[in-house]
């Protein structure tokens, strides 16, 4: 049980490569955050300075209070699960699992005790003989959680713990995780590229990209009030959908229509006279099939008459891809850095759009749509900076 | 060749070569022991089975003066033993930190280490005899030793540093990060792993060292460390017409016997995929 302080730790590597900078977090006795971002974007560097396997260049880090920066990983007391797990091999899951209560010098029967805890909250109690050779991938990851819980270590650290299994499983374990965690009440750090497990996992998100921390806050918070179009393309999925517009006498003018500002935005953008170009960004659940709607919503968002060129069924709901003419392109450094992330731009159909109707929708692929919009939900971003308009 | 398709031609086919391959590699090792049991009466009786099998030939080898064989296979176990223990222990310690760390000069040194494997002994000789004198090595054990550690060490180095590349960095992470000082974590984790490698290597320079004759017989000048390669040059027979055949031959048998004891001995321990489990891969 612990807090921990990341204040303003930056690491440079000695050919000057900068992969974190001046990253401050504060952590909270007992609280799961995720660090998430693309890969590079220094996420794991940072845990490894939090764990002691990489020096900080600068800055301080600070658990329960104390300055941990030239304390060896031993003397720091947290406890890490690797991506590949990183078992002993030539040891059983009982040696892996004691490992560290050996080296901690605890007398046998205490091992013995702690580690069978471990072993029926992990449900591994007919493998402790076993080799990790002779383990399923998800009883090594299982094991590989056995041996950072055995000694109840100040904190955990877990470094992308699920990346290995099998989609399937990842969901099992993603909820075995997090009841884990709740039930230790252990400080927990998490790393992880997969924007799924970062919104369902963490009670904080931190989000990362190119080693410089782009926002924190809840899941929930991320996705209502993303503070760029980094935050907003990373957290969600389906994507968020970007629309190059401008923003005049107090309505937006974009692809999709010109639609009156919500008054949310309205006071955010006064400050500029006259027209000013924006990103306009929309959330593909925030799109209906207006056939659908009753006249009194249909009132309180915009309209769009769009081509749909593939029907995703999901079975719970459908997922719409279409085009719209949207004159100039985006240009921008962080929604190219998201394409590049998720394989986009290889597919060369990064003009795409995704709207997320209810599985009820008569829509058909190839056929014309009129698609309602919750003009509530737009997001404003600035073209330059990439900020949102709003400040959050 | 339809024969050699099916899976049973195929077998025949392998076996065949299998016995082809044993047979052409053991006929001398067992002409030797032929050798060695027959009795001098039929040693030229060229047959390749002796006709009344004989012990004389070791009976006379170890009845003979001690210097002649037991004193230099004392040494030679004593010499290869020690010299093996000393170049397996430096040569793990030199392979991880190649194999691990990042340090000014490595590449100087894997190089340094190469050029001396691929150094000519023989223009070494010299030199080493005028040293050893100097400095009153010669005839004595570490007088052996100082150049089979030399000359085994890029062996063990090279060997060794390819077995810890195999090991998975992460496991020393998770030893750190479980609480385990460096050496706590390079005794319980890495040499556990890296025995297999070790043992390998034990065996390639036990053997380097027990087959040694150039130095053997250059830097010895007495029973006081001559090993037994350089020792059987010294065989005589009976009488100075006599050709030792029958001694060299049991001789040889002899020393035969350490090098497969330590091979089967360690065999057990090269368990190959040891590391396999550790990581997901």
């Amino acid at each position: 049980m612990a807090e921990i302080v990341l204040d303003k730790v930056t690491k440079r590597y000695p050919d000057g490569a900068l992969a974190v900078s001046e990253v401050s977090i504060e952590i909270a006795d007992g609280e799961f955050i995720i660090l998430v971002g693309p890969s590079g974007c220094g996420k794991s560097t940072t845990l490894n300075m939090v764990a002691g396997l990489e020096d900080i260049t600068s800055g301080e880090l600070r658990i329960d209070g104390e300055r941990m920066n030239e304390k060896a990983p031993k003397d720091r007391d947290i406890a890490m699960v690797f991506q590949s797990y990183a078992l002993y091999p030539h040891m059983t899951v009982r040696e892996n699992m004691a490992f560290p209560l050996r080296l901690a010098k605890v007398d046998e029967a205490t091992i013995n005790q702690k580690v069978n805890e471990a072993a029926e909250i992990l449900d591994l109690t007919a493998h402790l003989d076993r080799k990790p050779a002779n383990l399923s991938g998800g009883q090594r990851q299982r094991v590989a959680m056995g041996r950072a819980i055995v000694r109840n270590p100040k904190a955990f650290l877990m470094d992308e713990p699920l990346s290995n299994l099998d989609a399937k499983l990842r969901v099992q374990m993603r909820t075995s995780v997090s009841k884990l965690q709740k039930q230790l009440g252990t400080t927990t750090l998490y790393v992880t590229h997969d924007q799924t497990e970062a919104m369902t996992l963490g009670d904080r998100v931190v989000v990362l990209r190119g080693g410089h921390v782009q926002q924190i806050g809840s899941p929930q918070y991320l996705y209502d009030n993303p503070a760029n179009l980094f935050v907003a393309g990373f957290i969600g999925s389906p994507a968020m959908n970007f629309f190059p517009g401008q923003i005049a006498e107090g309505s937006v003018r974009s692809p999709l229509g010109t639609v009156p500002l919500p008054d949310r935005l309205k006071q955010a953008v006064q400050s500029g006279s006259g027209q000013r170009d924006v990103i306009v960004g929309i959330r593909p659940e925030h799109f209906e099939d207006a056939s659908l709607m009753d006249d009194a919503s249909r009132e309180r968002g915009g309209l769009i008459t769009v081509k749909v060129d593939v029907l995703e069924s999901m079975g719970s709901d459908a997922y719409a891809h279409f085009t719209v003419d949207q004159g100039t392109s985006i240009d921008s450094a962080e929604l190219a850095e998201l394409a590049a992330d998720s394989g986009r731009t290889d597919t060369g159909s990064d003009t795409g759009f995704t709207a997320r109707l209810s599985a009820a929708t008569r829509a058909k692929a190839g056929e014309s749509i009129e698609l309602w919009f919750d003009t509530d939900k737009l997001q404003l971003f600035d073209p330059s900076s990439g900020k949102n308009l709003v400040e959050v | 060749m339809a024969i050699l398709q099916s899976p049973a031609g195929k077998k025949t086919a392998w076996t065949l070569v299998d016995i082809f391959v044993i047979v052409y590699a053991l006929f001398p090792v067992l002409w030797i022991l032929s050798l060695s049991l027959k009795s001098s009466e039929t040693l030229a009786d060229k047959s390749f089975f002796p006709t009344d099998i004989s012990f004389e030939h070791y009976e006379t080898i170890f009845s003979a003066d001690v210097s002649l064989f037991i004193r230099p296979l004392i040494n030679s176990i004593g010499i290869s033993v020690i010299a093996t223990l000393i170049a397996v222990v430096l040569g793990t310690m030199a392979a991880y930190a190649i194999a691990r760390l990042e340090f000014p000069g490595k590449r100087a040194l894997v190089g340094v280490s190469l050029l001396i494997a691929m150094f000519p002994q023989i223009s070494l000789i010299s030199p080493l005899f005028e040293m050893e004198r100097a400095l009153g090595l010669f005839d004595t054990w570490p007088g052996l030793i100082l150049p089979f550690v030399t000359f085994a060490l890029p062996l063990a180095i090279y060997t060794l540093s390819a077995f810890f590349r195999e090991i998975p960095w992460e496991l020393e992470k998770a030893a750190k990060m479980d609480g385990a000082t460096p050496g706590q974590a390079f005794r319980k984790v890495i040499a556990p792993l890296a025995a297999p490698g070790v043992f390998t290597t034990a065996i390639l320079v036990f053997i380097f060292c027990w087959n040694d004759f150039l130095f053997a017989i250059s830097l010895t000048s007495t029973e006081n460390a001559r090993t037994v390669p350089a020792a059987l040059a010294f065989f005589t027979g009976a009488s100075q017409f006599e050709t030792p055949t029958g001694s060299l031959s049991a001789a040889a048998v002899i020393i035969t016997i350490p090098i497969i004891v330590f091979v089967l001995f360690f065999q057990r321990r090269i368990v190959a995929g040891l590391t396999s489990g550790a990581v997901k891969g």
